[in-house]
């Protein structure tokens, strides 16, 4: 299985990176709990709890473009992305080994943000968490593609979010429905589809957005 | 390829189906309780199934792009979805005209489908930056083939999630509308579709000639100094 | 292990390689040559991989895992140390005795003292080496190597000769210079690009 063992390297490589840079992490980490508390000078007074619980969707929209508009920073200024597309492994390794990292980093962000919420606006119940957790998957696969994507443009971080967005729109439909409806176990199921489309087309898609 | 004959055949056959398509539309087909509001949606169908089929082709060349590594498809790929873009926009217009006159106001959520292309507009757009923002290659060849076949994966999951939404967006019930169409209808509906998608490829072989052309003439620019 | 015809290169309407055909076989050596901005460097990256010819035919025989490349870049993470990055390569090119392999390398290279420390705070000479100690890390059968000899000081270019001449017979090479009196006596083919 040296696929895996692959995967394991990079994956481990970027948090092993991040440990000793420190600048993504942190980063999230202030930018989500910022954003939380300017929601709360942008809700009216008598908006519903679920108006706060949508915008907590917003926030982790951006806190995860935050990161995800550094993930190849390293490779990218370094170059090194060239070392890693000529080595004899599959290129999909390099892509699952960085959204790896990423899940990692939006998981920890969200340990923080989510409490965070509770604490400013109101309850996180099971299936908030579960459709948190769905979403990052998501996220983590469309996104670590994209900012490979990008790292290719001259635009760079101005392009990720335009690419971004559009296909985040599903995610945050899921996550939204699974938070504030009656009827969660349909929004799950369907942030699981999404996950499961749209990471098979990242995992076939990622050796021709490296190579020429 | 330059010397293309078929396209003074495909400009005239758009014109005449386009003809037609308003001549029946408009003089054909009986008006019903939308009045001269249901004309709009005729053209405005056609409109945005033709952005749709603009899409699938430029997602089927993208796929030679990568499958085939044709050269040419990514050129093809990019007029496709040019046109897809352009039409998509016009279905935009047209549907937010008929929303004016049905439900009275310029946008409305609870239509599907102008949600839908809300998001794929978007989306493409993207698709040109990304492109403007690549220096032309093999490379930003692979990068529009890989995101076009994205544009396609999200078609149908917009539509899922666009529906999904409104159960938590619009909890009342609404009103499905659009026509149920009687034989003549419907055939006033072919009609401009057929119309729609004449002038698409029209516009399609006029921009892709024009764009080979272009390469061409830099070709020999380069060759010769 | 190379075959070249006809191989050009163009980056939209500029033309950077025009025609190119050269053979590299098994024990070959081929140095390639030019002023700035002749395209050795677009040449190499064709070789490895990098980037496709826009016409012509270039094939390689040599599979990934089996090519060496030395670019530029000395494509080494400044955050990670010396070990740590031999130790990705050494897992992606599945090395066998990793760790054995890399501390000879870097001890053959004179960076043994500096293994733990970060890359990016080697100087320009140590992180040539650090690079040619990737290069070398999976015993390669094809080198292909842009301006090995730039940034290394009086020691390294030693260390470098001396490698050279030890992997004449059991690798082929393409190395682009601006140098090529250093390697002369190595070489079995040259390219002169305009």
């Amino acid at each position: 299985m040296t696929y895996l063992a692959d995967v394991g390297a990079l994956a481990r490589k970027d948090l092993l990176l991040e440990l000793r840079a420190r600048d993504t992490l942190p980063a999230m980490l202030l930018f989500v709990l910022s954003t939380l508390v300017v929601f709360h000078f942008v809700l009216p007074g008598d908006s519903s709890e679920l108006a706060a619980t949508g915008l907590l969707w917003v926030a982790i929209l951006f806190t995860a473009l935050l990161g995800l508009t550094r993930a190849f920073a390293a490779e990218r200024e370094q170059g090194v992305i060239d070392g890693l597309v000529l080595a004899p492994s599959d290129r999909s390794a390099i892509w699952l080994g960085k959204a790896l990292s990423i899940l990692v980093f939006l998981g920890l962000a969200e340990l923080v943000a989510l409490p965070a919420f509770a604490l400013f606006y109101g309850a996180v119940d099971a299936w908030l968490i579960a459709g948190v957790a769905l979403a990052n998957l998501g996220i983590a696969a469309v996104g670590t593609l994209l900012a490979a994507m990008a790292t290719a443009s001259r635009a760079r971080e101005l392009l990720l979010p335009l690419l971004f967005l559009p296909l985040a729109i599903p995610i945050v439909v899921g996550g939204v429905g699974a938070s504030v409806t009656a009827d969660p176990g349909r929004y799950i199921g369907f942030l699981g589809l999404y996950d499961a489309l749209f990471a098979i087309i990242c995992w076939a898609s990622f050796e021709y957005v490296v190579t020429e | 390829m330059l010397r293309n004959s078929r396209l003074p055949a495909l400009a005239a056959l758009a014109f005449v189906l386009t003809t037609a398509a308003i001549a029946l539309v408009f003089f054909y087909a009986p008006l019903d309780e939308d009045g001269l509001n249901q004309k709009i949606f005729y053209f405005h169908v056609a409109i945005a199934l033709t952005a749709y089929a603009c899409f699938g082709w430029g997602g089927w060349k993208a796929l030679r792009v990568l499958w085939k590594r044709d050269e040419n498809a990514d050129l093809e790929s990019y007029v496709a979805i040019h046109q897809g873009v352009i039409f998509g926009a016009l279905a935009l217009v047209t549907g937010s005209i008929w929303a004016r006159y049905r439900w009275g106001h310029w946008w409305e959520w609870n239509e599907d489908q102008l949600v839908l292309f809300l998001v794929l507009f978007l989306f493409y757009s993207a698709y040109f930056m990304l492109r403007f923002s690549v220096p032309p290659g093999p490379r930003r060849a692979n990068l529009s083939a890989v995101y076009a076949l994205f544009g396609v994966a999200l078609v149908p999951v917009s539509i899922l999630a666009i529906r999904l939404s409104e159960r938590f967006i619009h909890p009342v019930a609404f009103d499905r509308g659009g026509p149920n169409m009687a034989g003549s209808q419907f055939l006033a509906f072919c009609v401009s579709w057929a119309a729609m998608l004449a002038l698409a490829a029209t516009l399609y072989r006029v921009e892709l000639t024009g764009k080979q052309i272009d390469i061409r003439l830099r070709e020999l620019r380069e060759a010769l100094r | 292990m190379i075959r070249a015809r006809g191989v050009e290169k163009r980056y939209g309407d500029k033309r950077v390689l025009r025609g190119i055909a050269f053979d590299v076989p098994r024990d070959g050596f081929l140095v390639v040559t030019g002023p700035n901005g002749s395209g050795k460097t677009t040449l190499l990256r064709l070789c490895v991989g990098l980037a496709v010819p826009t016409a012509g035919a270039l094939e390689v025989t040599v599979p990934r895992g089996r090519i060496g490349f030395l670019g530029h870049e000395p494509l080494v993470y400044r955050e990670l140390t010396a070990v740590e990055n031999l130790d990705l390569y050494g897992r992606l090119y599945r090395v066998a005795e990793r760790r054995e392999r890399l501390g000879m390398l870097l001890e053959r290279f004179g960076l043994w003292d500096a293994r733990h420390e970060r890359a990016g705070s080697y100087s320009r000479g140590m992180l040539q080496r650090l690079a040619l100690c990737r290069v070398l890390l999976h015993s390669p059968e094809l080198l292909i190597l842009d301006e090995p000899y730039s940034g290394l000081d009086d020691e390294g270019t030693e260390l470098l000769d001396r490698e050279l001449e030890e992997r004449r017979e059991a690798a082929a090479f393409v190395v682009a210079t601006h140098e090529p009196a250093r390697i002369e006596r190595l070489a079995s083919a040259r390219l002169a690009l305009a």
